[in-house]
């Protein structure tokens, strides 16, 4: 046998436990996982898909259920794409430039993770409510953003705001900017250096920000339901309208509205999957 | 001249010491330069101020007689090759070297019939469609003198090109790279650590030390008449002796050299030695040579045998000795030998004497 094979065995034997252990440690993980993941998927389904297909498909084709799915892609569709050119800009200022501030920059941008959904709404009310700081200049100019779709789209993409620049940031640090010097040397302007050399290298960041941040915004419910005034069919959001049916005992209706969102987190999940094998791909 | 820099400085941080300072050379057109120093000289800082990767706090920098101080490094005329080498890793080998031309909207013709061209310099031609991670380091290596090239640069700014090569082909690619200035004869600036490199490649060699140029020159001039400590300590591995002036004259040892005449009497002076200019003998029985040391460590390098000598005075002197000569000699560590330090250059504080 080749000795570098055999010190791979010896190595792993010593890093892994005697197999009661192991299947101990196994036995647990699988019982976790199922009781708290498996478990839960398929009771989404199958309440969803108590009454049939048809109820199902019915409950989905509700006004009110269609409502709250074409709000729900209004605000992804505008929170992602603000929120892609804000990350991509402040991870190449934070990546390429060293400036006053730069690392009170970097916590804040983490804010909407370490806030509560629910006070992060709660800021937006402060600032926009009735009783809110710009809240007679809005009653006066007759503008509604809180317990209207402003208020929701903003409440979204502040909770999302830090996805993308997450993703990109360490990718862009651990790259170096040898390649764009390269670029600019050989006369490339700014922007033809950054379209041509920078994206395609975070590239596969880029992607898995988007996705996590539209994961995000579809699925959001604490700020977005303190701003939203569950007015139904029109600041009713997926979640929120989930919430609602379920509070009217509705719930073949309620996990039909769920079943989506399950959906979207499988599809994410799998696409996720295909991004991680297509950045390690040479 | 092709590029003159003058007294340029620049620092990163307000309150430190420049990373460059106050610099002024000149680098011959048509000839490689080369930026020789220990690393944190500041040599590579000057390419980059030179690249206009940097722009200097004071100084200006001219190329072909134009004034590029404030110049954006796109409008520099200049091919640059980074130790990484930077290539651009999601474009095909002939996708990079015609990435400066595409940029200048060139017909695509000449771009192809270009890209061709340096596929055909670089001994690359077959392998165009690759990506550069399918390639070896050298060749990837190759690519990045192809695609800084193309652009027909009127300068090519080398930093540390070889640096992350193992030693073999750095060997190879440095023969290569001679070769190819020949045949373009492009005005080239280097920087590297390696003095073997500098003093085998280059016509005109910048030696820096803490930012500052502390001797340029050519080649032999900087190998045989070093004007510093600095330059006589960096270049050659050389081994520095303490010795005193005695007499009007500096004594190291045995060896005796005529000083100035403003020497002070017992004065310090340093002298540096190259290891093959110190000659090993047995000594004879009950000899008392001065400069008698201890073989304390014997390492046997190819052609040639590393001898570490313990001088009485406690100081350590590293000596080469051709392999036949050594078998000879007939040594082995903690044997007490003659040495006899044949040239060396003496230093008296700063000045040469």
């Amino acid at each position: 046998m080749h000795p570098t094979t055999l010190v791979a065995r010896r190595e792993r034997r010593i890093l892994s436990s005697a197999a009661p252990v192991r299947w101990l440690l196994i036995g647990v993980a699988l019982a976790f996982l199922g009781f708290f993941l498996v478990v839960p998927l398929v009771a989404v389904f199958s309440y969803a898909l108590q009454k049939g297909v048809g109820a199902y498909l019915a409950a989905i084709q509700e006004p009110e259920s269609l409502a709250a799915i074409r709000l729900t892609l209004l605000a992804a569709g505008i929170a992602v794409p603000l929120n892609l050119a804000f990350g991509l800009a402040a991870a190449w200022l934070i990546a390429r430039f060293r400036f006053r501030g730069r690392e009170l920059l970097l916590t804040l941008i983490d804010l909407p993770f370490s806030v509560s959904p629910v006070i992060a709404g709660l800021i937006f009310v402060l600032l926009f409510g009735r009783q809110g700081w710009l809240g007679p200049w809005l009653v006066e100019h007759d503008i509604h953003i809180i317990f209207a779709v402003p208020g929701i789209v903003l409440a979204t993409l502040f909770i999302t705001f830090p996805f993308v620049l997450r993703e990109v940031l360490p990718i862009m640090q651990a790259q170096g900017s040898d390649e764009e010097e390269a670029a600019l040397s050989l006369g490339a302007s700014g922007w033809r250096t950054f379209v041509h050399v920078t994206l395609p290298k975070v590239k596969w960041g880029v992607l898995y920000g988007v996705l996590l941040c539209n994961a995000r915004a579809m699925g959001e419910f604490g700020a977005v339901s303190v701003v939203s005034g569950h007015v139904r069919g029109s600041t009713n959001t997926l979640p929120l309208h989930a919430e609602i049916l379920y509070n009217e005992y509705n719930l073949a209706g309620a996990f039909a509205v769920a079943s989506l969102l399950t959906v979207l987190a499988l599809v994410t999940l799998a696409i996720k999957k295909y991004i991680e094998w297509r950045a390690e791909a040479p | 001249m092709s590029v003159i820099v003058e007294q340029v400085t620049k620092r990163f941080t307000a309150t430190g010491t420049p990373a460059v300072s106050d610099v002024s050379f000149h680098a011959p057109s048509g000839a490689i330069t080369t930026l020789l120093g220990p690393s944190g000289a500041g040599k590579s800082t000057l390419l980059r101020l030179i690249a206009g990767l940097e722009l200097p706090d004071s100084g200006s920098v001219r190329i072909e007689g134009v004034d590029c101080t404030h110049l954006p490094v796109q409008q520099r005329g200049i091919g640059v090759v980074f130790q990484s080498y930077a290539l651009f890793k999601h474009m095909t080998v002939r996708q990079n070297i015609a990435f400066g031309l595409e940029t200048r909207r060139q017909p695509r013709a000449d771009v192809e019939a270009r890209v061709d061209e340096m596929l055909h310099l670089i001994q690359l031609e077959d392998l165009g469609k690759r990506y550069p991670s399918q390639l070896s380091g050298g060749q990837r290596q190759r690519v990045a003198f192809a695609r800084a090239l193309a652009i027909r640069p009127k300068l090519l700014l080398l930093d540390e090109p070889f640096g992350a090569l193992d030693s073999r082909v750095r060997v190879e690619l440095r023969e290569w790279l001679q070769s190819l200035h020949e045949r373009t004869g492009v005005t080239t600036l280097l920087v590297t650590h390696d003095q073997e490199e500098a003093l085998e490649i280059s016509q005109h060699v910048v030696v820096m030390s803490d930012g500052r140029v502390a001797q340029a020159g050519r080649p032999e001039d900087i190998y045989d008449r070093p004007s510093t400590p600095f330059v006589a300590s960096f270049v050659g591995g050389t081994s520095m002796l303490r010795g005193h002036v005695r007499s009007g004259r500096a004594e190291v040892g045995s060896l005796v050299v005529a000083s100035a005449g403003t020497a002070r009497e017992g004065a310090e002076v340093h002298a540096f030695v190259r290891p093959h200019d110190i000659k090993i003998a047995k000594p004879a029985h009950g000899s008392t040579e001065p400069t008698t040391g201890r073989v304390e460590r014997l390492k046997s390098v190819g052609g040639y045998v590393k001898v570490l000598l313990k001088l009485p005075t406690g100081e350590t002197v590293s000596v080469e000795v051709p392999r036949a000569e050594f078998d000879d000699l007939g040594v082995v560590e903690g044997d007490c030998v003659q040495a006899d330090v044949r040239m060396a250059r003496v230093f008296l504080g700063d000045y040469a004497i």
